[in-house]
């Protein structure tokens, strides 16, 4: 369902509308594209960029804000989550300051988007090559818990030097049993430089490891952008003998779709809803994902298995 | 037999100048601020060997060059003359002195191994004691938890850590036992090579005794090339069988260390044992 802007009255297209506001002016996008196409080349390399001043508080998506302006065009359609959901503050408002300032068409079904903006997820349904991830980065120095000299930091990342975040999950092991990181697990990218995924969920790395599409990390308060290209070993930082796992709640369903039930072939990343005193209730943090299943649940009675037939593709039966 | 580790014609001034400030510095003059410039001639012309099983003591007063050496042989400083050759890089072919920053960096992993007077300067007192012996492990590559695990144990048993503080972070410690971390961490690749700087100065008489017989036992068991630093004779007369006299920057007395200690040659050396001699 994608979101049509109401139609301009005759008067309204004579007096050509309010002008735009261009939150970016052409030479900074250009900028920003060199910068994107830098952090292309070399993948998980922290490319630095001369961040701007957006309309949102840096450390609040500015760096994704930056990197779509600068990439997106007028025919490209685009999906902006926060947590897993479409309408929570911070994505919609981030969503009419992109519309807004570019005209582009928005939509909330991940499979029509051709640019996907977010900052806790990735979708479920998996990406395509047509198909960009912007996401928004607070803290892209993956290594900032074990140093924060700046000169040291460069040069571990320039040696390949990262046997002091191997000490940190050692000691996270060592302490708690488990790898208790989840959000912004360190991963190797491309054999060689350390990333941080900060803030998606375990759940939601493998989607980046060996993709289709191209992902793009923005963080503008520390002005730096970083990429995975398509096809690019992503590898969590894991030790051989303790395998690398995705926080998921033991026989935890959604008690919308039913995803991650025994029946469902399917399962996606589960969020407990708040509630007053029993048994916590589990829904799809990707809304729009599950709201789709639910739909043809009621429809046919089942979900398909491989996620929900895109809207577009009924109309032709 | 390529030694294990050579050094020779090394120097190292710190300030402005260059080789021009060894002029009116040493032991003749005294001391080892340039008169011309001002730079402080560290160090200057110090050679030396040490194979395989053998170590070798250098001391000499405060001031009188003996960490300077060290630091420049372990790549902490950059000498401003001479070379340094390891037996296990190139088989002695190569000049230390010669590598980048990253590549001399990387002897410290499992090739050239320190341990400071200070253990805060060769750990990390915020981790655990089998964390600091990790970052070593991880750095060669070991990726396997359990095995981590078990030589970080091996070690701490090896140098008399108790196995119910391997965990514990090291901030946590007394210093005998910071110093111990520290061996097993210098120990934990099994570098062929191992520098010691003052190694027990900073502990109490009695703690130091064991800490000392600790490293015997380790040199004596591991055939490992040492090079100790140290300005009071017990510890080079317990860990070394040769040894050099050092006093402003320069080596004014080498020898076998009971010779050294027994019959010294040069009066600064005289003085000194004279002194420990009381
Ligand atoms: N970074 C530096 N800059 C300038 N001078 C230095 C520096 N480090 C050491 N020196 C000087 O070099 C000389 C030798 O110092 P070094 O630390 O090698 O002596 P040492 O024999 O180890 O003494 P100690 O027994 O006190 O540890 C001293 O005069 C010292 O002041
Ligand atoms: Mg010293």
């Amino acid at each position: 369902m994608t979101l049509v802007q109401p139609r301009p009255s005759a008067v309204e297209r004579l007096a050509g509308g309010e002008p735009r506001r261009a939150l970016l002016d052409e030479l900074s996008k250009r900028e920003i594209r060199r910068a994107v196409l830098t952090a292309v080349a070399v993948p998980g390399y922290q490319v630095p960029f001369a961040s701007r001043e957006m309309p949102v508080a840096r450390g609040w998506g500015s760096g994704g804000l930056q990197i779509t302006l600068a990439v997106i065009g007028s025919d490209d359609v685009l999906k902006v989550i926060d947590q897993g959901e479409d309408a929570g503050v911070n994505a919609a408002n981030l969503r009419r300051l992109v519309a807004d300032a570019s005209g582009v068409a928005t939509t909330t079904v991940a499979g029509e988007a051709t640019v996907i903006q977010s900052r806790h997820r990735i979708p479920e349904e998996p990406m395509r090559a047509d198909q960009l991830l912007v996401l928004q980065v607070p803290v892209p120095e993956p290594l900032r818990g074990v140093e924060r000299d700046m000169t040291e930091l460069r040069r571990m990342h320039a040696e390949t030097d990262y046997a002091r975040m191997w000490v940190s999950l050692y000691e996270d092991l060592v302490r708690n049993g488990v790898i208790t990181q989840t959000p912004g697990y360190p991963c190797l990218v491309g054999g060689r430089y350390v990333m941080a995924t900060t803030p998606i969920p375990r759940w939601d790395i493998p989607k980046l490891h060996r993709s289709e599409h191209l992902s793009l990390f923005g963080a503008g308060r520390e002005k730096r952008i970083y990429a995975v290209p398509p096809h690019t070993d992503v590898e969590p930082l894991t030790f051989d003998d303790v395998p690398f796992e995705v926080e998921q709640p033991d026989g935890a369903c959604c008690h919308r779709c039913g995803s991650g039930s025994p029946a469902s072939a399917v399962s996606s990343f589960l969020v407990e809803l708040p509630s007053t005193g029993g048994a916590g209730r589990w829904v799809c943090s990707d809304t729009d994902w599950c709201a789709r299943r639910t739909e043809q649940t009621s429809r046919y009675g089942t979900a398909a298995a491989g996620g929900p037939v895109r809207e577009h593709e009924e109309v032709g039966r | 037999m390529t030694p294990a580790l050579q050094v020779e014609g090394l120097g190292k001034i710190y300030g402005p100048g260059g080789a021009a400030d060894v002029a009116g510095t040493g032991p003749d003059h005294g001391r080892v601020v340039s008169p011309s410039s001002g730079g402080v001639v560290a160090a200057w012309d110090v050679s030396f060997s040490v194979g395989a099983g053998e170590a070798l003591g250098i001391i000499g007063e405060s001031g009188s060059g003996k960490s300077t050496v060290l630091r420049c042989i372990c790549g902490d400083e950059t000498p401003t003359a001479g070379s340094i050759r390891l037996a296990c890089v190139d088989g002695g072919g190569r000049d230390l002195t010669e590598l980048g920053a990253s590549a001399r960096r990387a002897l410290r992993i499992d090739r050239l191994a320190v341990v400071y007077q200070d253990p805060a300067e060769g750990l990390d007192l915020r981790l655990s004691a089998g964390g600091n012996v990790a970052e070593r492990l991880t750095a060669a590559g070991w990726r396997n938890f359990g095995g981590i695990r078990s030589r970080a144990a091996e070690l701490m048993r090896r140098t008399d850590v108790p196995l119910d503080r391997m965990d514990d972070p090291v901030k946590e410690f007394s210093g005998g036992m910071r110093q111990r971390v520290q061996l097993a961490k210098a120990l934990a690749n099994n570098p062929p090579v191992v520098l010691l700087d003052e190694p027990t100065t900073g502990l109490d008489a009695s703690v130091a005794a064991a800490v000392l017989d600790l490293i015997r036992d380790l040199l004596d068991e591991l055939g490992v090339a040492a090079v100790v630093v140290s300005h009071d004779f017990s510890v080079i007369e317990l860990l070394t069988q040769r040894a050099l006299v050092m006093q402003h920057g320069r080596v004014v007395e080498a020898g076998l260390t009971d010779q050294l200690l027994e019959d010294p040659q040069h009066p600064y050396s005289q003085r000194l044992v004279g002194a420990a001699r009381g």
